[in-house]
């Protein structure tokens, strides 16, 4: 946890202000570009048309208070972190499997290659014929997202260590099965921490799609509105012509996203302690 | 430093003097039969026990591949390698590499990186611990246990190497360019330190080195190579009193001759690759050339 100090020393710093200015100069800069049909005597015609970021405001201080807005919130974050922790679960071994091994390298890594082109969203309507319900398409599709940047990160990492540490590590009398342990999956620890982020960032990008392809999931037809994840919000919002809540709900992924990206890091952080302290 | 007397014994019973290597007729190529590149040709010498042995020779001789078919990680095409008369067959706690540059752990504390063989081979017991403890402040890297590799200098990291190494009280040491890549204050720091480390155990030990003075300054005998592929070209004994001082082999007689015959020796190697258009070997003897002018 940061000290008060540390928070003392990055809000006087001057790279926060700068980004404080950056914001606000962009929100100034869009208020006032929605607000104006021209702009130094040059028509605006579709800048008007973005609703300007005081209304969006309003909207989202009414929105706060509205559970299905919260409902999507969790519908989407519960299928992300679904679809990843599915990902990190099958990708790593996987892909440890074929950094190490020959056999199973040659065996798998050529299909890998075929599919991993093939984007997550052309998957959608495979998925939801193939699997019983809409909401486990759309958890495959999820998964997809964040499989391939997990394993191909993972063999990457493993195959980059340094030759010298299995060397060393077999004079000193090193099993395999230590050299697994000790050598490979810590040298690969960064790597999975790089994937992880990676993925997951695609994670929010084929979740929010996947919603607005297939209408929400099952949970569609319950919340209205709020009913199918932020994706489904926002495809609705849309339908009902309602232009400040399609932005109140684009805000919602990028910090969704955000807050997901930087628990990630924290979370990189704490098992990669040796790249932390120079 | 002079503390080694008190090294506990491990229970390895390994002679304090070390192994005794012999090379026989080695060869090693690489590539398909017919393309081969032949690096090491019939190459013999021996490294003897309780000596330290410095292998010496233009870049690119083949020195390091000799270092990967000692240390066991590659097999010759053909000839032998025996360590006190068995065969070597694979890397072994018997003899063990320090590499060039470091090749500590990232992942691991300077006392994890030391504790990794004994806990390789299931003795995480008190006699390790001690042992590492010892070493560390040997080293003088007692309070920089905690510390990850990237946060030591470059000496420290090559102590900390050397601790890693000596806990498994291997027969023969065998150091790849050790000192490479330091900067030169460190470097002369850390010849003096090794030497001091080699005069208290006299560990049978090779040595590989691109610097001539360093090579003097701790051998016992220096194998000189001839250009890729790698042979014996000529071993000179450097008689020289030990304890050594960097001071006193300056400006020493017997250690400049030697430092002569070594040198026109490796321009004669480097003057033949020269003509067969290596530009490693150009630099070489850009280099060498003035300082043999110059000793003229």
């Amino acid at each position: 946890m940061p000290s008060s100090a540390d928070i003392a020393a990055i809000v006087f710093s001057r790279k926060f202000w700068r980004g404080v200015v950056s914001i606000l100069s962009f929100l100034v800069i869009w208020e006032i570009g929605s607000r104006s049909r021209e702009w130094f005597g040059v028509p605006l015609p579709w800048m008007s048309q973005i609703p300007a970021p005081t209304a969006v405001a309003v909207t989202f201080l009414q929105l706060v208070h509205s559970p299905s807005y919260w409902y999507s919130w969790y519908l989407s974050t519960a299928r992300v972190f679904e679809g990843f922790i599915a990902a990190m679960l099958i990708g790593i071994p996987l892909g440890l499997a074929m950094a190490v091994s020959r056999i199973f390298y040659g065996t798998f890594f050529p299909v890998f290659e075929v599919l991993r082109p093939i984007p997550p969203l052309a998957w959608v309507p495979a998925s939801i014929i193939f699997w019983p319900t809409q909401e486990m398409s759309i958890a495959f599709v999820t998964f997809l997202g964040a499989f391939y940047a997990i394993v191909i990160n993972v063999i990457g990492g493993a195959q980059a260590i340094d030759v010298r540490y299995f060397q060393a590590a077999r004079s000193m009398g090193s099993s395999s099965w230590d050299v697994f342990r000790r050598i490979i999956l810590p040298g690969t620890l960064p790597s999975i921490v790089v994937g992880a982020t990676v993925g997951i960032g695609i994670t929010w990008a084929v979740v929010v799609a996947a919603e607005m392809i297939s209408g929400g999931g099952s949970a569609g037809s319950m919340g209205g509105a709020g009913g199918g994840g932020l994706g489904f919000f926002i495809w609705n919002s849309y339908v009902g012509g309602s232009y400040t809540q399609i932005v109140v709900g684009m805000i919602s992924i990028g910090i969704a996203g955000y807050l997901s990206s930087a628990l990630l890091r924290k979370l990189g952080d704490m098992v990669t302690p040796w790249l932390q302290q120079r | 430093m002079r503390a080694v007397n008190t090294l506990p014994v491990t229970a390895a019973p390994v002679s304090v003097l070390g192994g005794q290597i012999e090379v026989k007729d080695v060869s090693k190529s690489y590539g398909a039969v017919g393309f081969a590149k032949t690096v090491v040709r019939d190459c013999s010498f021996t490294v003897e026990r309780s000596k330290l042995t410095v292998m010496i020779g233009p870049s690119g001789c083949g020195k390091s591949t000799l270092i990967r078919l000692l240390a066991g990680f590659e097999s010759p095409s053909s000839g032998s390698i025996t360590i006190d008369g068995k065969p070597v067959s694979g890397p072994g706690v018997d003899r063990l590499v320090v590499f060039q540059e470091s090749a500590l752990f990232p992942w691991m504390t300077t006392y994890d990186n030391i504790m990794y063989g004994p806990r390789a081979r299931g003795e995480d017991n008190k006699v390790s611990r001690d042992l590492a403890e010892f070493l560390l402040q040997k080293v003088g890297l007692g309070t920089f246990r905690h510390k990850y590799p990237p946060q030591l200098s470059g000496g420290m990291q090559r102590r900390a190497e050397l601790a890693r190494a000596m806990i498994n009280n291997p027969s023969v040491m065998i150091l790849d360019e050790p000192f490479r890549g330091l900067d030169a204050m460190t470097k002369k720091l850390m010849q003096d330190y090794y030497a001091n480390l080699y005069e208290e155990t006299r560990r049978t030990t090779f040595f590989v080195t691109t610097d001539i003075d360093e090579a003097i300054f701790i051998a016992d005998r220096i194998l000189v190579m001839t250009n890729i592929p790698a042979q014996v070209r000529a071993v000179l004994e450097v008689n020289l009193p030990r304890p050594r001082r960097l001071e006193d082999i300056i400006e020493n007689d017997d250690a400049n001759l030697i430092k002569m015959e070594a040198l026109s020796l490796l321009h004669e190697e480097a003057m033949k690759s020269f003509a067969r258009g290596s530009k490693a070997a150009a630099d070489f003897v850009e280099a060498y050339a003035k300082r043999i002018r110059k000793d003229d």
